[in-house]
């Protein structure tokens, strides 16, 4: 059963008299379970997809399907309930908040959660999957960048969700640094979770099951990795 | 609902201790006007009580016969400048004849003027009471030196003066007074007596005068009636009754025979009727500043909205993010409002309090000066503080608010 089901999206930026056409009418489908790489040149679109697909932007034209729900027909508090407790999303910049304590940040997709749990073991439980459970009250400033990365994959999966999108969650990191992320998300996807990775880089593009090729908006590829 | 604000306010102040020296600033508006607010009303309503019990020590079982006829609530007609004749000395007299008005203890008629008094080579500008022998009963005071003047002295025309105890120092110095010669619009009076002294009392000052038998004083300005007349009660409980015989009796003098009191030419007030009226200016002098002061509120105001539309735009990339992990637009514009809201309520306490510990600074200072200053914090100034810094966060801050709501979490996400 598919997750995500995309036919035919189209996104066109806007700026004035200036017409951008990011994505061209790509179409396809993302099972449950999968982990899935998107990879192509800077500016083939590929982070316009994923914000579309992240709920955080919409489509110019075409349909996009997630758990079945036309996400065109949403309104902005069932897009942000699908955003809290259906997705998470793991950005290229890390996007915490400042002077604010890790263990904070992580908790908070959780205030705005309608579930009833302790935020507090929930964030610290989803800290010791991406083992910092030893930086609990150090401030965000006081980090490095690979630990920021971790910080933000733990707020990404803090609230249980079927999905996790991760936009060059490597791409401002080194190699070996890089490498711990991928193994955190690869695990993620071994214990059930839906992960889709935009990447550069194609070490790290092979941990994942399934490759998408993006070239000026349009799919050239879609292959699964051996 | 409830729960929904809680957390909201949750979110808020932990968004505001991340920012503490931004949220301090952004108080200090309303740390100062609320602050202000809350010193106007302790001070107006400490001074207030103390012209009031200074009034209510001059005897509430005293009424005021005053020339000239007026309404019941409105201001005198002697306050308004003209010299209204219908009241003289045998008027007063009348009125202290226990036939005429049996709960009377005594009166005494008043003629004030002003004019120079002259010893050797000292001079000194003063209040020239004329009044009669009643005043000590009726006034209370005390003769320090020598003695006050009789009935005869009274109605002889006799030109002798009492002086208090000001003009006593400007014109005598040290030196003796008793039976020295003043000049007072070149005619000589003997002096006969210094009142002790007694300070300003309902903002009339008691020791800068020279009492003068009300005769001789009338004569000296060349009038023939009377300013006032106040007369002391036996007991408060009679006052009405009094009231009703001092009306009869001047109606009967003057040949009025309308007792609906419309065609009265004197007015009868009593000290109660003239503490509520005190009350009245001084409440609305008192509101009058206070609302001054809540203008600055609205400046401040002004100033967190402003520092909350900076903030929003500062926090875009947060708002973004918010939005991105699941903030919906009402989370956003809760979070913002609450924001506000605890800014001005905080800076609102802590005016409350500031304005409590500096009124309570001025009063002790006032104290340490001898006056009967009472510190008063009026539980309603407290609870207004609290409601319109409240309201101010709620106005001020929607705006921003609502701004920060409508922002787009990818467009958000992307400000740089
Ligand atoms: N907000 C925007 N307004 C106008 N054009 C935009 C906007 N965002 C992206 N674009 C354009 O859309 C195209 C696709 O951009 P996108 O960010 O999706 O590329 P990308 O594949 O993620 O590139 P990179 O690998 O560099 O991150 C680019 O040509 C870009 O200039
Ligand atoms: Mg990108």
């Amino acid at each position: 059963m598919s997750l995500i089901e995309v036919k035919n999206l189209d996104k066109t930026y806007y700026s004035g008299e200036i017409e951008t056409p990011a994505v061209k009418g790509v179409s396809f489908n993302i099972n449950k379970g999968e982990f899935v790489a998107i990879m192509g040149p800077s500016g083939s679109g590929k982070s316009t997809l994923m914000h579309i697909l992240g709920l955080l932007d919409k489509a110019t034209s075409g349909e996009y399907f997630f758990d079945d729900q036309n996400a065109k027909y949403l309104n902005d508090n069932e897009l942000a309930f699908l955003r809290n407790e259906k997705m998470g999303f793991v950005f290229q910049a890390f996007n915490l908040l400042p002077r604010t304590t890790v263990l904070d940040n992580v908790k908070l997709p959780l205030t705005y959660s309608k579930k009833e749990f302790d935020h507090n073991e929930k964030a610290k439980k989803a800290l010791a999957d991406v083992e910092l459970s030893n930086r609990l009250d150090y401030y965000t400033n006081e980090i490095s960048g690979g630990e920021k990365q971790r910080v933000a994959i733990a707020r990404a999966l803090v609230n249980d969700p079927s999905i996790i999108f991760a936009d060059e969650p490597t791409g401002n990191l080194d190699s070996k640094t890089g490498k711990q992320i991928i193994n955190i998300l690869q695990k993620l996807n071994e214990t059930g979770n839906t992960i889709i990775l935009v990447t550069h880089d194609k070490e790290i593009a092979k941990h994942a099951n399934r490759i998408i090729h993006l070239k000026d908006g349009l799919i050239i590829s879609d292959e699964p990795v051996e | 609902m409830v729960k929904a604000i809680i957390k909201s306010i949750k979110i808020s102040i932990t968004s505001l201790l991340a920012n503490k020296a931004r949220s301090f600033l952004t108080m200090l508006g309303i740390i100062i006007g609320i602050g202000a607010v809350i010193i106007i009303m302790a001070v107006g309503a400490s001074a207030q009580n103390l012209v009031l019990t200074q009034i209510k020590s001059l005897g509430t079982n005293l009424i005021g016969i005053l020339p000239g006829h007026s309404e019941k609530e409105s201001p005198l007609n002697a306050f308004t400048g003209f010299s209204v004749t219908t009241l003289t000395y045998d008027d007063a007299m009348a009125l202290r004849d226990k036939k005429n008005v049996p709960n009377i203890v005594d009166v005494v008629a008043y003629n004030k003027s002003a004019g120079t008094a002259v010893w050797s080579l000292n001079s000194y500008d003063t209040n020239l009471s004329g009044i009669t022998v009643g005043y000590l009963k009726v006034e209370g005071g005390e003769v320090k030196i020598g003695r006050f003047f009789t009935r005869e002295e009274e109605k002889n025309f006799s030109r002798v003066a009492v002086l208090g105890s000001t003009v006593k120092k400007e014109l005598f110095g040290e030196s003796d007074v008793v039976g020295q010669r003043i000049k007072i619009k070149n005619q000589s009076f003997e002096v006969i007596g210094v009142m002790k002294e007694r300070g300003i009392v309902a903002m009339q000052d008691y020791d800068d005068q020279i009492f003068l038998p009300i005769k001789t004083a009338q004569k000296l300005i060349g009038v023939n009636h009377l300013g006032l007349i106040r007369a002391k009660i036996d007991q408060k409980n009679n006052i009405n009754r009094a009231i009703n015989d001092v009306e009869a009796t001047l109606r009967e003098r003057h040949g009025i025979t309308d007792t609906s009191g419309k065609s009265d030419d004197f007015t009868v007030r009593n000290a109660v009727q003239a503490l509520d009226m005190i009350t009245d200016v001084t409440n609305a002098l008192k509101y009058f500043l206070a609302a001054m002061a809540a203008l600055s509120l609205i400046v401040g105001g002004i100033g967190i909205m402003n520092i909350m539309l900076i903030s929003v735009t500062e926090r875009t990339r947060e708002v973004g993010l918010r939005k991105a992990i699941g903030a919906n637009n009402s989370n956003i514009l809760n979070q913002f409002l609450m924001e506000t809201v605890v800014i001005t309520l905080l800076g609102g306490i802590i005016g409350i309090l500031l304005g409590i510990a500096v009124s309570f600074l001025i009063s002790s200072g006032i104290q340490f000066f001898g006056y009967d200053w009472v510190f008063i914090i009026s539980p309603l100034s407290i609870f207004l503080a609290i409601a319109v810094s409240t309201i101010i966060g709620l106005v001020f801050g929607l705006y921003p608010a609502i701004k920060a709501s409508k922002l787009s979490p990818i467009e958000a996400l992307r400000y740089e």
